[in-house]
């Protein structure tokens, strides 16, 4: 443990607790307008409401993997290769995982309703189920040993290759045949066939959980700055350990 | 609500997996920031 002052306690700061703020607004609004104010669906029925949460995780995943891309070629392309991008792309692809397992879950679920199944060999489940175990793989790369310069150099190439998935499991269902349904919202002729109050509880859905990532990102990579710094840290001690034998 | 097992399934689990997510996030940084210097925290 450093033996310098320590005062300021946890991660956050003015900017994430808003941030924080504005994510548990959105998605309080979500879960009771997503539960039992919007209305039903012509088709689906109550089964929409599954949307969303499946949606906006969907969303953040995508988001994620595209930070982790972007941060890993700064790491990769800047003159200095600074550790703060690459813990950046580790961060944000943690977050990524774990909303694209949600994404999966929901649409598993929803799947069953209006499917009769939980899961199927469909191109949009098959390529979402690849990108999952890609981040899988990019997170295992991760906690491989060595120093940080050869974790970042590592995992920043594996991530600029698996980002390229992303628009092949987004236009999965267009370049095949497949049971999930296309784009509603960003369809390519731009008329959005839906419920206004439907349309507002999905588009606030996304930026809730829009803020509630970049939130999540904020704290997690302070958290790996401080696992750096401890080890940094601990290193030091051992080779001033060492150097004290060696002298005695 | 038809098929509400399923729907509540889905709220509970993504709802639940974030909770879970913020609070280990909040209690590893608290935890963390009490074992490393201030120097070493530059958003302080």
């Amino acid at each position: 443990m450093s033996t310098e002052t320590q005062t300021y306690k946890g991660v956050g700061t003015p900017t994430t607790r808003m941030y924080g703020l504005m994510a548990v607004v959105a998605l309080g609004w979500v879960l009771l307008g997503g539960l039992f104010f919007t209305p039903e669906d012509a088709v689906q029925g109550d089964a929409v409401r599954i949307m969303y949460v499946h949606v906006p995780t969907a969303w953040v995943a995508y988001l994620a993997f595209i930070v982790t891309g972007i941060a890993s070629a700064c790491w990769l392309i800047g003159k200095k290769h600074s550790m703060g991008f690459d813990r950046v792309a580790g961060a944000s692809a943690e977050v990524g995982v774990l909303f694209m397992a949600m994404t999966l879950l929901s649409g598993s679920l929803w799947g069953r309703i209006t499917w009769g199944t939980f899961w199927v060999w469909d191109p949009r489940l098959t390529t979402t189920a690849f990108l999952f175990v890609t981040y899988l793989g990019y997170l295992a790369v991760r906690g491989l040993g060595g120093t940080a310069e050869q974790r970042a150099r590592r995992s920043s190439v594996i991530a600029l290759l698996a980002v390229l998935e992303i628009p092949l499991v987004h236009f999965s269902v267009v370049l095949w045949r497949s049971l999930h349904q296309r784009a509603t919202v960003l369809s390519p002729d731009g008329d959005i066939k839906m419920d206004g109050l439907m349309l507002f509880t999905l588009l606030f859905g996304v930026f809730g959980f829009t803020v509630l990532f970049a939130w999540l990102v904020s704290h997690r990579q302070r958290i790996k700055a401080m696992q750096d710094a401890q080890q940094v840290t601990a290193l030091d001690a051992a080779v001033t350990e060492r150097l004290n034998e060696v002298q005695a | 609500m038809n098929h509400a097992g399923f729907i509540i399934a889905t709220y509970g689990i993504t709802f639940g997996v974030i909770i879970g997510l913020v609070a280990y996030t909040i209690k590893q940084g608290r935890n963390l920031s009490q074992t490393v210097a201030d120097k070493d925290k530059p958003w302080t």
